[in-house]
Parts: C-alpha cells; structure tokens; sequence
C-alpha cells in the first residue's frame, strides 16, 4: 500500500518527503560538501568536473550548473541542503525563492513588503482565488 | 531542585543573524524588526536563566541525509556555531550543560522518547539567530544551552501531540535534578513562510495569530492540528511551528504572556514571538 500523501494537491509546492529523500541523496549530499571552504574553491574552480565526483543524475546535474533551483527541488533536492549551493554563490533565500517564482526580485520583495503571498487560492489546486487576491497564481 | 521558569519562542530567519553581523539593524527595513525584541532583552537580563533547553531544528549542517534523528539531545561542553555555506557566524562558543542535559536524556528515554544522544554538534542559525535576538552581540553567551535538534527537514517531523508530551517530560526531568537551576524552554522556528517553488513567500498573518492564541490558551487543540494544515495553511517550512509546542508543554497548562510580537517580513518569513511565565 502507498503511503498516504494529503499534501500532494498543494499548488507549486514538492514536499521533501522519504520519496524525494530516496532521489535527492547524492544532490543533497552534493550540496552539503559546499559546507567546507576548501570544496567550495574547487567547485568554483570547475562546477562540471566537481559534478561529475557524485553519482548524480545528468539531469540533476544540469540542473545544478543552471542554477534551476525548482528542477533541482523536483529532482529531489531539498532547500535547506540547496543553500548551500547558493551561498556558494553569495545569494540570499529571498534571492533564491524569488527566482522559483517567476516573478522578478524586486517584485517579489515588494510582495513580501506588502504581508506576502496570500494563502487565497493558493491551498489548493484548482482552488478559486476569493476576492481581493491579487497574487499571481501559482501551479 | 532545578526548575522551568518561562518558555521564549521566536523565529529564527538566518537573514536576522546576517543583518546583524553586518550592522544593518539599524536600517529601516530591520530596525521594525529588532525593536520587537528590546523588550525581550531586558526581561532576560533580569531574568539571568542559567540554563536554556532550545528546541531548534538543523537545516542540513550538523545531519545530511546519512543521518536523521527525529529528536536530538546536545549533551557535549561546548558547541561550534556552523559554517553554512558562507564561513562561521561571528558568534561566542555556544557553551553546554552536559550533566543537565544527560540527565534530561536519562529521563526522558525512561518517559518512553527516545533521544539521539550528541556529544559533537556544530549548531547553525536555527540555534544562533535566537540567541543574538534575545542577548544582542555579548562576547560570550550568558546562559549555558542544551540543544534539542527536531527535525522538520525530511517529512514528517513528529506530530504535534508528540511535541507537546515531550514538552512536559523534559519538565518532569527539569524538576528532579539536583542542582538549583533557573531553566528557560525555548521553542524556535515559523511562523508562516515557504521558501521553495512557484508558491514561495506565502504569508498567512490570520492563521499564524490565531494559532498563537491557541498555543497561548489551549496548547492540547493546537496539538491536535495535522500536519497537512501547516504545510497549506502556513507554507511548506511553517510546519517548523511544531517546535514551539515542545516549550509550551514544559510550562504549566495555564501562563501568562509576558510580551508577544509579531512582524511581517524578515526575508520570506513572517516572525513571531511570545513570552509566556507559568501562571501562578
């Protein structure tokens, strides 16, 4: 029997659940050896041949050297082991979760100045957004 | 006899560590921000916990994916704040209880919760950034600190009835040990935000308070609430706010709230804060 996943019908969102773990391991593993410096100098150095030290998919992969942050989470990456990635690069989570949504960083900042993204139409897919929901639907 | 004074709990967005680290607290978009604290800190220095009991949870610093305890007790002398991608937080040695802290591993094991015991632990911002909050930029901690790592990383994190029962062994334990100590819970993490995907930066200001309320008032209903509801109500890291029912369980089923805050944004996350003192 499969497991239960209640939060599979929420909107442009992948929960880092044991299945993603399962697909992720190398990628998130990948990620937290940018935790030592004298790693990061040599990632920086050549991304590809470092890459190609971890038995990661060429998908995974790709999705790394393209900085495609909503891939990688697809692929079984988890956020918090992403950033080191993008720490690696001197970029910030609001950087980073500013470019999974397709909105430009200085619209996403302002959306987070005015209270952030509304939960209104954005629980559910296929949920009606109410009245006065402005925020871009997600999917 | 050792004993549970209050339980503090806060978020703990690493964007509020590196404003401060890089003396930006004063500017406008943070100063809103660390003004909800000025209070906090006062309180504390008069306050003068001995021990902190902090519930946080590791964000893939001190446990890759080899190794996930669902629940962790730091029971070394001392822990080394993480480097997390961009060096060190400049930050004090984060200095242990290891004869508490063992002795709250002995009994809550024997109160049926079994603990991962850690004698060598990095500890990254999701312990840090509260610290700096409630005490600023001292050269050393003035409190020693036993870490409780949760995790909230790889679903599911434990339930939150199982928190809230954790929550009251640690208190059990707290009050029989020995020596005469001033023990504060904190519970850190939340409040709403998500931080992945097309959905990133959702904010839910009304479920975040109400929630608060109920944590205040009727921790049991909040223990109660399942997972599936954070993640939609409060975004996919909201679920973090689980921690928080650890403290509320270590203090009495009525408190009183000393200072309560609330601030939208620090980077993609709505803060929350409270103060709460057993109700005498």
């Amino acid at each position: 029997m499969a497991l239960d996943k209640p939060y599979s019908d929420i909107p442009g969102t992948v929960i880092f659940d044991a299945d993603q773990a399962r697909k992720g391991y190398h990628l998130n593993q990948f990620c937290m050896s940018l935790m030592k410096a004298d790693n990061r100098t040599r990632f920086k150095r050549d991304e590809r041949a470092y890459l190609d030290e971890w038995p990661m998919s060429e998908e995974q992969k790709q999705a790394v050297l393209a900085r495609d942050f909503n891939r990688m989470i697809a692929l079984g990456g988890n956020i918090y082991f992403l950033a080191k990635l993008f720490s690696t690069d001197g970029k910030s989570f609001q950087y980073t979760a500013a470019s999974m949504t397709g909105l430009t960083q200085e619209a996403y900042a302002t959306m987070m100045l005015q209270g952030g993204r509304s939960p209104e139409g954005n629980r559910r897919v296929g949920e009606t957004p109410s009245a006065g929901s402005s925020d871009k639907e997600a999917k | 006899m050792a004993r549970i004074t209050a339980g503090v709990a806060t978020s703990h967005v690493p964007a509020i560590g590196a404003a401060l680290d890089n003396g930006r607290s004063g500017e406008p978009y943070w100063k809103p921000l660390f003004a909800g604290y000025d209070f906090s800190k006062q309180w504390i220095a008069q306050q003068k916990p001995d021990v902190v009991v902090l519930v946080y949870n590791d964000h893939a610093s001190a446990f890759s994916l080899d190794i996930i305890p669902t629940f962790a007790i730091g029971c070394a002398a001392s822990f080394p704040p993480a480097d997390e991608g961009w060096g060190h937080r400049p930050v004090p040695m984060v200095e242990g209880h290891p004869e508490l802290a063992s002795h709250i591993a002995q009994s809550v094991i024997q109160q049926d919760f079994d603990l991962t015991i850690i004698n060598k632990m990095d500890v990254d911002h999701g312990l840090t950034v509260p610290m700096s909050l409630m005490f600023g930029q001292p050269e050393r901690w003035p409190v020693r600190v036993i870490p409780l790592a949760v995790n909230v990383v790889l679903f599911p994190p434990p339930s939150g009835r199982r928190c809230l029962e954790l929550g009251k062994a640690i208190r059990r334990a707290v009050e029989t040990f020995d020596e005469d100590l001033d023990v504060q819970v904190w519970g850190t993490g939340g409040m709403s935000h998500q931080l992945q995907g097309p959905r990133a930066g959702l904010i839910n200001k009304e479920w975040d308070n109400r929630w608060l309320d109920r944590l205040i008032d009727d921790p049991e209903a909040v223990a109660r609430i399942p997972h599936v509801e954070y993640l939609r109500e409060a975004g996919s890291e909201g679920v973090e706010l689980v921690m928080w029912l650890i403290m509320r369980g270590a203090l009495a089923p009525k408190v009183r709230t000393v200072h309560r805050f609330y601030h939208v944004p620090a980077s993609n996350t709505a803060v929350g804060h409270v103060i709460l003192e057993n109700a005498s």
